[in-house]
């Protein structure tokens, strides 16, 4: 899963990586009760779309990693649960301009125990804040890894996904 | 082959025929309807537009916007507008009503017979003669699907609403036509993939 704030380069960083631009899908529920009604029998609601892009990396002839940017509005959790189930994990990217951004996320992964990453996109090639400033102010324990990354570049993706999986295999080992 | 435009008035086969009555309490008993894609006589084909299983389809359209009714891909909009003026005008409320709504495609589902994973791959295993008698939608996941996808590429490459999707391949599943891998890990972990699998990715993505 690829997660953060809005226009943190989620698709960006899907795109870099994937084999085939990123897809888009998109789920339709009631605004009310996302995924619980029955849409067939209510007329008068509220339907909305969450759109979600994705990508894909065949890694062996029998084996395809597919990276899904979630969609950014806190209030689509239950998309994100959908995605947990099954996942490896989540690279939270983050644009440290805006840092806050990324508290949502941060509180998801936590709470649901998937393994993450913090990834710090430099926009411009600029990165202001160190990753241990952003580890502070985040208030991150010293397990979960932050390294800097550059969504728009397959290398940076390629190694910020590598350091996921490699995060993922060390909580599954201890 | 029967089409939507032979059943009279008022019936409610906008649902391709298969939608089970259970699902729909209070709707009367359907006349003539197939209970099943593949039985004889399923409607929804377009007059005029014989099934083609080889051909490539064209772009997908836009999700269920307006458009030329005869493409076989998707709904005719008259079948809609019908039950809308049978059922008390419910849906003709809408200002829509032209549209198709996503669950019309599923016959008023909005639960597959069971859970897949949004990354489920599906494989057609069906031979390109069986999928004359299915419907539309159908045919077009198992041309899809000749080549491996997951039910998120059904999804996006065929402008179905990710639950939509997870219905029509499901029952393309339980229809024998084509096979689903769910994705590694599976029941151990709580669906957390296991550290055989973390290790093939690795080692696949360092090799990229």
């Amino acid at each position: 899963m690829v997660a953060g704030g809005f226009g943190v380069g989620k698709t960006t960083f899907v795109g870099s990586v994937s084999e085939i631009n990123p897809l888009r899908t998109e789920a339709v529920m009631t605004s009310a009760s996302a995924g619980i009604d029955d849409l067939s029998q209510v007329s008068g609601k509220t339907t909305t779309t969450v759109a979600m892009d994705f990508g894909r990396i065949t890694l062996d002839q029998d084996l395809i990693l597919y990276l899904f940017g979630t969609p950014g509005q806190d209030r689509f959790w239950f998309m994100w649960d959908d995605l947990v189930r099954g996942a490896i994990g989540a690279v939270v990217l983050v644009d440290t301009r805006r840092l806050a951004d990324c508290f949502p996320a941060v509180d998801y992964f936590e709470n649901s125990g998937l393994p993450f990453v913090i990834a710090l996109n430099g926009f411009d090639g600029h990165q202001p804040y160190s990753p241990d400033e952003v580890r502070e102010a985040l208030q991150i324990g010293p397990e979960t890894p932050i390294l800097r990354t550059d969504a728009r570049h397959r290398s940076e993706s390629k190694s910020t996904l590598i350091t996921l999986v490699e995060h993922a295999l060390m909580a599954r080992l201890r | 082959m029967a089409a939507h435009q032979e059943v009279p008035h008022g019936g409610e086969d906008w649902r391709y025929g298969y939608g089970r009555q259970s699902d729909r309490p209070g709707t009367p008993p359907q006349h003539g309807t197939p209970s099943w894609p593949g039985a004889p006589g399923v409607p929804y084909a377009a007059p005029g537009v014989p099934p083609s299983p080889g051909q490539p389809q064209p772009p997908p359209p836009p999700p269920y916007g307006d458009g030329p009714p005869q493409h076989r891909g998707r709904p005719a909009p008259q079948p809609h507008a019908q039950p809308a003026a049978a059922r008390g005008g419910r849906a003709a409320r809408s200002p829509q009503s032209r549209l198709v709504r996503p669950y019309a495609v599923t016959g008023g589902r909005t639960r597959p017979r069971y859970q897949l994973a949004i990354e489920a791959l599906v494989q057609t295993t069906a031979d390109p003669s069986r999928l004359t008698s299915q419907l539309p939608e159908h045919q077009r996941i198992c041309r899809l699907c000749y080549e491996l996808k997951s039910v998120a590429e059904v999804s996006a490459l065929l402008t179905l609403p990710l639950g939509v999707a997870r219905i029509l391949v499901a029952d393309l599943a339980e229809a024998g036509l084509v096979t689903i891998h769910q994705p590694g890990g599976g029941d151990s972990a709580g669906g957390q993939p296991d550290v055989t699998l973390l290790e093939r990715v690795l080692s696949g993505l360092r090799k990229l």
